[in-house]
């Protein structure tokens, strides 16, 4: 394998203003004012191009940028297989589809900085010599990017021409292999692994598949160096990253944070919300759900304690995923919360393996049983066999699926273990019946629905 | 030269022939999917699951060697 | 004289065998794909048999085949099994004969190198099966005329009629079934009775 290593240190391109010192980076100086091109180009210049394919490998490499879109993979390896591959083709996909309902970074980013993704598209292309360019995006969001290609193209900013493409509203559209099934023509559900899609993915190139928020920071990382994006995050897990944070208040913010960032900084903290004890039920958090709906359930205390980087949290069987916080008021059912989330998820299968099939609406029924009052001792036992250790649905699936909503399962009944009890004595701590978390309205049921 | 069996989940439609012919390493959950035991193949079943690959109608098994 | 009878007895013979042994896997093979199981045997009994008794019934196909050839009484060269329409006794019937003989060639060499092909190639030839047998049965009550009155007549009835019921209940239940993207929904209806959202809220109100 032969990849030339690239001169370390910033691009051979001017660019057009100093490094973004501190936060924000990713997300423009003013919040909420877009960046268009001139605007963008002003600020970071051109995206500086390498001249060659693999180039640019090195410098990800240096900076340890993983992927921002839940699995955390380091970027410059994907880079590497897919450049190194035979064959003449490769394909690159800019995953905007952003499937998880409780998280919305995606979506702003592509809003207000899409050149950022745009740039980071590029250069990705060009460091494994992309022959096809695709930008995978949540329904509705195209023509607005779509304006932003052409600019582009009228500017010369572009090498490679991109499709953009629409995803369809399932929770597994942005699963790889879905992704490159539906891109394919086919629906969006997800296909059988081996071969990875990096391997043999659309039309049976190689294909490279990263999130948009990813592709932004290379974009970054291209101009302003490995060293700069190293100056904030931690030495394993480098740079910022963008979380969807849902209060308890109900307000919605999309943060960027550096990595190790504490989790109660981004919350709103108990002693302040104790100062009015009227309204403290509301704001006070019991529980906060961490990665979105595959993620994990920690205790309010738990929680407190810990820092937003995977290092940490993975001692309490958590992940950063996809950069979601939620935080439940203590006012709400926990019970009801996760029974809601489990049901839209068991909706969301893709019917195609029998232990996701036949196991998440099991379990979904299960945790309904729960949410409900009186003894439902046949539902706590079905639903903690099914979500336990023996790994009776968890891995037995063609993708993630039936994992990450174990996952999600099995600590909602570790960490809503008293609301479990008290609903069996016909009680329910919550005061407040509105649902918390965020779920879409429609549950697919027709073929029409994964295309 | 070690071997794995992985079944196809996508392809396994449940028909449960594989459990009968190997329940020395495969069972069946209570849904009819088999469960398989995912630890290298003991040489002395290396007839028998070969035998079992064939026989899925779906054709969902497959030995995987390990290098 | 008598050595020719004999062939010519022997290929009546083995074509009656091969069309029973041909029914038999047809209905064997639907049973397979709906998981059927025959009762009082193990679940890979139907595959195997189906298996088994498709390599007999090609065997006594073969048999067939070439008895009929080495009977001088008429000519019949040894192309006509596989090429149709290449005999010049009972050219038509004859050749119904030689397509059948050669869906079946392609079934059995798919099913042999299943684990090499693709899916949906495999499932494309093995559905010809449906082609195969009708094509088999016309061909068995052309070519001569033993089929046409008394109890072959009836065994040729009894066969048509096994597979047409054979495949009724298979499109029946191809009908029934739950498309795919409703499945998922189907069983969350049967474990959540109450499913609507607003219900859930209600439940959990109480």
């Amino acid at each position: 394998m032969t990849t030339m290593t690239d001169p370390a240190g910033p691009a051979m391109t001017a660019t057009a203003g100093p490094a973004p010192a501190g936060l924000p980076r990713l997300l423009p100086p003013v919040p909420g004012v877009p960046d268009d091109l001139r605007a963008h180009l002003t600020r970071h210049g051109r995206p500086p191009y390498r001249g060659g394919r693999g180039l640019l490998i090195h410098t990800v490499a240096e900076a340890g940028l993983t992927g921002r879109g839940g699995a955390a993979f380091p970027m410059h390896r994907k880079l590497a297989i897919v450049a190194a591959a035979r064959g003449g083709r490769a394909v690159i996909v800019a995953n905007g589809a952003e499937s998880e309902p409780t998280s919305r970074k995606d979506a702003l980013l592509l809003r207000v900085a899409p050149h950022l993704v745009l740039d980071g598209l590029q250069l990705a292309a060009e460091a494994i010599g992309a022959t096809e360019a695709h930008l995978y995006v949540h329904q509705g969001t195209g023509s607005h990017l779509m304006r932003a290609l052409s600019e582009r193209h009228a500017a010369g900013v572009d090498w490679l021409g991109v499709t953009v493409t629409e995803a369809p509203p399932r929770f597994l559209a942005g699963q790889e292999s879905a992704l490159v099934n539906r891109l394919g023509g086919g629906p969006a559900r997800p296909t059988f692994v081996p071969p990875r899609v990096w391997q043999r993915g659309l039309g049976g190139a190689p294909t490279l598949v990263q999130n948009v928020e990813t592709l932004g920071h290379l974009a970054l990382i291209a101009r302003y160096g490995p060293r700069w994006f190293r100056e904030l995050g931690t030495a394993e897990e480098p740079g910022t990253m963008l979380t969807t944070v849902h209060q308890p208040d109900g307000k919605t913010q999309v943060i960027e944070a550096e990595i190790g960032h504490p989790l109660r900084a981004l919350l709103p903290s108990q002693a302040d919300a104790q100062a009015d004890a009227q309204t403290a039920a509301e704001v006070q958090a019991q529980a906060v759900l961490v990665g979105g709906f595959h993620g994990t359930w920690l205790g309010a205390a738990a929680a407190a304690t810990l820092t937003l980087d995977n290092q940490a949290l993975s001692r309490h069987d958590a992940a950063l995923g996809a950069g979601v916080v939620a935080a439940l008021p203590a006012d709400r059912c926990g019970l009801a919360e996760a029974a809601r989330v489990t049901r839209y998820l068991a909706a969301e299968s893709a019917g195609q393996c029998g232990p996701c099939l036949n196991g998440l609406p099991a379990i979904a029924g299960a945790l309904a049983e729960l949410a409900g009052p009186g003894p439902r001792r046949a539902a706590r036992q079905n639903a903690e066999r099914w979500a336990g250790p023996e790994n009776l649905v968890a891995g037995r699936g063609a993708c993630g699926h039936p994992d990450g909503t174990v996952r999600f399962v099995r600590s909602a009944l570790t960490v809503f273990a008293a609301e479990i009890s008290l609903h069996e004595h016909g009680q329910c701590s919550a005061t407040n019946r509105t649902p918390f978390l965020p779920l879409p309205a429609g549950l697919p049921t027709t073929e029409d629905d994964w295309t | 030269m070690a071997q794995t069996l992985r079944v196809n989940p996508i392809n396994c439609t449940g028909h449960g022939v594989c459990a009968e012919l190997l329940p020395e390493l495969i069972h069946l959950d209570e849904w009819g999917y088999p469960v398989i035991d995912p630890r290298p193949v003991p040489p002395a079943l290396g007839i028998e699951t070969r035998r079992a690959v064939a026989a899925c109608p779906a054709l969902a098994l497959r030995l995987i060697r390990q290098e | 004289m008598s050595g020719t009878t004999a062939f010519w007895y022997a290929s009546r013979a083995t074509g009656i065998v091969a069309l029973l042994l041909l029914t038999a896997v047809l209905v064997l093979g639907m049973l397979v794909n709906r998981q059927g199981r025959l009762p009082g045997l193990p679940r890979f009994a139907a595959g195997s048999l189906h298996r088994n008794i498709s390599l007999l019934a090609v065997a006594f196909v073969a048999v067939h085949v070439l008895t009929a050839v080495l009977d001088t009484y008429v000519s019949i060269p040894v192309s006509a099994a596989v090429i149709p329409f290449a005999s010049g006794y009972e050219r038509f019937w004859l050749g119904l004969g030689a397509i059948s003989f050669d869906l079946m060639l392609a079934m059995i060499l798919t099913s042999l190198l299943r684990g090499r092909l693709n899916r949906t190639l495999w499932r494309a030839v093995h559905l010809l099966a449906y082609v195969s047998w009708p094509v088999a049965l016309a061909h068995s009550i052309g070519s001569s005329r033993d089929l046409q009155h008394g109890w072959l007549l009836g065994l040729g009835i009894g066969c048509a009629l096994t597979v047409a019921v054979a495949t009724g209940w298979r499109l029946a239940h191809a009908a029934r079934q739950v498309p795919r993207a409703a499945r998922v929904a189907t069983l969350l209806a049967r474990h959540l009775p109450t499913a609507g959202s607003p219900h859930l809220r209600e439940r959990i109100s109480r």
